[in-house]
């Protein structure tokens, strides 16, 4: 039997360690996609990589400008859909529906989380495509990557919003009502601004979804590295272009991926400063009585 | 104790992922002098699964590991010495390492349309012009009226590389926007999905969902390449860091011997011998 004294004393060792392991995996990614990449910062240098236009990596010709455009591209084009989308159903789902109608939507909404994104993909290639392939281009495109993403990103953003929204103290409602405020005046005016870092919080996860995918993405955008004139083109993601190039990689071919790794790696960490910086200006909000 | 089941909490993780790591560190010594491992191209990969498990029937006590990964991760296992056999659909080339080339096989490359599409035939100068984005409507090249949606593999992809040294040449490039997939079976299925599709994947790979067109009026048949006259037709190989010895040896030696042959015959690659 261990005495309660010495659990006391060194569980906070314990706890240390356990929170250090993430920092230690996080930090040992990082320096191990740094280490790889750097090769290709060196020998193509650092603004001909990030801005160069064209990706033929057996002629070492490695330009990763058109795939940052890509991933930018079907992110932007998702969050246009989906930002909407999920605030609507999440005010439906939290204020809105009935009790029984709820008790269907959520669970629904949950599923749609786990489901696995070649999954997303295959439906995406299968039924998306051809649909897009009818407006006009190869079908293979940048609205055809939005649209899974779309799917993909829709539950994050609905489940974390729905539970902002109902996290918005109760006085806040009852005193809008109080006021005159009619039903939908209190969820526009006082809800949704309450609940606004929780949203965003929602939003960011649902960007960082969308912006790593690599499976799904392979599978509808065709893939193709060109700085893209219309929604209807083909294009290739940061991540997709990873995943689809790795197997076959050597080289400075292999360091360039590594590099664009640490391009996403860094797009990612923007996104997500960009986000903290605007949470914590939206934050007191929902603090103040 | 309350305090004890709390305690107990943080532990149990810290011993599973010990058990991981110690497990993961057993694994890798673990592996018996008796078993061979092979890694590559995903062209070779069903033919090497054929023929392990012949060599396993004659051989029971040995174990063969067959894996893909493309020919690019082939030559670079095979050189650092992660697997015995290297697998590459493509020539070496002299930014690849130097290592011990076995014939294992030739392998046709067939330009392929969906079944919908009237065109049964093009010439190699025709298949060229297209994937180089010269020829954008399949009327040019006695079809309907109707865009051709290219669709390729990605860089280093040994299939593309064979393909782009036997069809494209060194001075045409397949177009940029060319739709890009990441197999030979991910090809298959664009090109079947789409009526304006094109595409090229390996013989075997070929069946009823695509149609094979004839190259300079030759039809894409196993005979037609064995004989010489289909034109596009590639080598397979197996990949030693130096003279093969002891077990590894043996498995090459039956993979190049008639039994292995007759199996890459069966399995429909062109024997290379």
């Amino acid at each position: 039997m261990v005495s309660r004294y010495f659990i006391d004393r060194n569980a906070k060792y314990l706890v240390l360690i356990c929170a250090t392991t993430s920092f230690v995996i996080l930090a040992a990614i990082a320096i191990f996609t740094l280490r790889e990449g750097l090769p290709a910062f060196q020998q193509v240098g650092l603004l001909k990589l990030i801005f160069g236009t064209e990706w033929r990596p057996t002629q070492e010709k490695f330009g990763i400008l058109p795939m940052i455009i890509g991933s930018l591209a079907v992110t932007i084009g998702a969050m246009l859909l989906a930002i909407p989308l999920g605030i609507g159903c999440a005010v439906l789902l939290a204020e809105v529906a009935p009790h029984r109608i709820r008790q269907l939507l959520r669970p629904a909404v949950e599923i749609l989380v786990g489901i696995p994104s070649v999954v997303y993909g295959l439906v995406g290639m299968l039924l998306i495509v051809p649909l897009i392939r009818d407006i006009g281009g190869t079908g293979y495109s940048i609205a055809a990557g939005s649209l899974v993403l779309t799917a993909m990103t829709l539950p994050t953003i609905i489940s974390v919003s729905e539970d902002s929204i109902r996290a918005v103290p109760r006085r806040y409602k009852e005193g809008a009502l109080a006021l005159g405020a009619n039903h939908w005046q209190t969820i526009w005016h006082v809800l949704i601004p309450a609940a606004r870092s929780g949203i965003l919080a929602g939003i960011i996860l649902g960007i960082g979804r969308a912006i790593g995918e690599a499976m799904a993405m392979i599978m509808v955008t065709g893939n193709a590295v060109q700085i893209p004139n219309s929604p209807l083109d083909p294009t290739r993601t940061l991540a997709g272009g990873i995943a689809v190039e790795i197997n076959y990689a050597s080289g400075l071919h292999e360091n360039a991926l590594f590099a664009v790794g640490v391009v996403l790696f860094v797009l990612i960490m923007i996104i997500n400063s960009f986000a903290l910086v605007v949470m914590r200006r939206g934050g007191p909000a929902q603090d103040v009585c | 104790m309350q305090f004890v089941k709390k305690w107990k909490l943080f532990i149990l993780p810290i011993f599973a992922v010990s058990f991981l790591a110690a497990s993961a560190l057993l694994g890798c010594a673990g592996g018996a002098s008796n078993t061979i491992t092979e890694a590559g191209s995903t062209t070779v990969q069903p033919l090497a699964e054929k023929l392990a498990s012949a060599f396993k029937a004659k051989n029971p006590d040995v174990n063969i590991v067959i894996q893909g990964g493309g020919s690019g991760v082939g030559i670079k296992s095979v050189n650092d010495g992660t697997v015995d056999i290297g697998a590459s659909s493509r020539e070496l080339t002299a930014s690849d390492p130097p290592l011990v080339k076995h014939l294992l096989a030739r392998d046709g490359i067939a330009i392929i349309v969906p079944l919908s599409n009237p065109v049964s035939g093009l010439t190699i100068e025709q298949v060229r012009v297209i994937f180089a984005g010269n020829i954008t409507n399949w009327s040019q090249v006695g079809g309907p009226d109707k865009g051709i949606d290219v669709v390729a593999r990605e860089e280093g992809s040994g299939t593309r590389t064979a393909f782009e040294e036997m069809v494209m040449g060194k001075n045409a490039l397949i177009k940029a926007d060319a739709i890009l997939q990441p197999s030979n079976g991910a090809v298959k299925t664009a090109v079947s999905s789409d009526p304006q599709a094109i595409g090229f994947i390996s013989f075997g790979y070929i069946d009823s969902s695509v149609k094979a067109l004839a190259i300079n009026g030759v039809a894409a048949t196993e005979p037609n390449a064995k004989n010489g006259s289909y034109p596009i037709v590639r080598p397979l190989y197996f990949l030693t860091k130096t003279q093969p010895t002891g077990l590894v040896k043996d498995f090459i030696d039956f993979c190049l011997g008639s039994e292995g042959q007759s199996i890459v015959a069966k399995e429909g690659y062109i024997p290379s011998m």
